[in-house]
């Protein structure tokens, strides 16, 4: 994926979070697609991980079993490195997207929720939920309240919301706090990745009703 | 081997320098000290060339050496994470095995040789005591044709040093609290309790490495 110019990043407790492996899987894929993309926000994710290495070089050590060095060094001789996985030269998705989704647009199993939206679930443990959203040129996507944490990463063209604009590589992060209403900008159609802690609630009651039907 | 034998088969120059902190008999730190009495080698960045020799030379007796100084670390890091012993021993080796696989993706202006085996050893707690996946960013390594300037490798050894001090002497409740988002199993980490630690400078460092790489890659 092509560096954009990106203006808005992941804070410091998530990036925090995802460095010492507290963040459910569905939102970690958000985080490492967009430092991806991002390497400031890599540059902070790095720094993190020093943390857990200054704590990791300071652990007390527990002895390894006699024969472990030798262990490992048979089941070094026995498996060989893995080969590189051959990878699209110009993939739609940063590779920890596409290592759920695959690599190309085209292959995306779209399901129809309603005014030309378009969603596709990953398929990551449960206790948060990532979705590809492709939201036709100036449309919204329906209204919800949040509850918890959600990111929103653009994938391709824009979206704006009552107050901020967001491209490529940008990630939105809102919490329950937040009711705003993105609509796919500059008359293109946006795909996003958008995860979110709880299901969405929709405010409209066609939305509701058909929320158990389509996992939303 | 024990960690006293280990560190005399290193070069005999990291010997001539006593510990002068508990956290000196790490031979590792030890090399803080040294690095200002002898300009040759240069000891800060010890690990991180053990791990290059694995990389350009498949070296036993570094990897040796890093395996008698780190898995031990990896399995105490793996049972505070709740694993037990059995566990936390297999996790242990086949996070060495990982870090002979994956040894040309060490990236020295980038990581420390500690920072870099954390990674490994926390996906390893992700992927065998969590039982998920874990998604990591696309990778971004030096080529074959690049190489690490050294004074960068060196300027990172140092700060991350800087930085295992500064936690070392964080207020114990602050201090635990660390330790508790990194090694424990809390939903969000508290990232008060890391508030006040150098990060700024060695942030600056890693941006500066990305920028040379991303510019060498081009």
């Amino acid at each position: 994926m092509a560096m954009s110019e990106i203006k808005h990043h992941l804070s410091d407790d998530i990036l925090m979070a995802y460095a010492s492996g507290n963040l459910p899987e569905a939102f970690s894929v958000a985080v490492a697609a967009h430092v991806s993309m991002c390497d400031t926000c890599r540059a902070t994710l790095e720094s993190f991980d020093a943390i857990g290495g200054s704590l990791l070089t300071e652990t007390a050590p527990v002895e390894t079993g006699a024969d472990a060095f030798q262990s490992v060094m048979d089941k070094i001789r026995q498996a060989p490195s893995e080969a590189p996985v051959l990878r699209n030269a110009t993939p739609d998705f940063p590779t920890p997207l596409s290592d759920y989704v695959g690599e190309s647009l085209d292959e995306i199993k779209w399901q129809p929720i309603g005014m030309g939206v378009k969603q596709s679930i990953l398929h990551t443990q449960d206790d948060a939920t990532a979705r590809l959203l492709y939201i036709p040129p100036g449309t919204a996507v329906p209204n919800h309240s949040h509850e918890g944490l959600e990111m929103t990463l653009v994938l391709q063209g824009a979206f704006a919301d009552e107050t901020e604009y967001f491209s490529v590589g940008d990630i939105e992060l809102a919490d329950g706090s937040t009711v705003h209403t993105p609509i796919a900008a500059d008359g293109q159609p946006c795909i996003c990745l958008a995860v979110t802690e709880a299901p969405l609630k929709f405010k409209k009651m066609f939305h509701r009703l058909v929320q158990p039907l389509m996992r939303i | 081997m024990s960690l006293d034998e280990q560190t005399k088969d290193r070069d005999t120059s990291l010997l001539e320098v006593e510990p002068a902190t508990p956290a000196a008999h790490d031979p590792y730190l030890k090399g803080v000290s040294d690095l200002t009495a002898t300009s040759s080698p240069t000891p800060p960045d010890a690990w991180a060339r053990d791990i290059q020799s694995v990389a350009t030379e498949k070296n036993v007796a570094a990897f040796e050496r890093l395996f008698s100084h780190f898995a031990p670390k990896v399995k105490g890091f793996l049972i505070k994470s709740g694993a037990d012993a059995a566990l936390a021993e297999e996790c242990a080796q086949e996070v060495m095995v990982t870090l002979w696989h994956k040894a040309h993706m060490f990236d020295p202006t980038r990581a420390s040789a500690g920072t870099w085996i954390f990674t490994i050893a926390r996906n390893k707690k992700i992927d065998a005591i969590r039982k998920q996946r874990r998604p990591e960013p696309e990778d971004v390594g030096w080529g074959p044709e690049h190489e690490p300037d050294q004074e960068d490798v060196i300027g990172l050894q140092q700060e991350t040093m800087k930085l295992g001090q500064a936690i070392s002497n964080l207020p114990e409740k602050q201090r635990n609290l660390v330790e508790r988002a990194y090694f424990g199993d809390m939903s969000h980490s508290e990232i008060a309790a890391a508030t006040g630690l150098p990060l700024g400078t060695i942030k600056s460092r890693i941006r500066l490495a990305l920028d040379r790489l991303r510019h060498a890659m081009k």
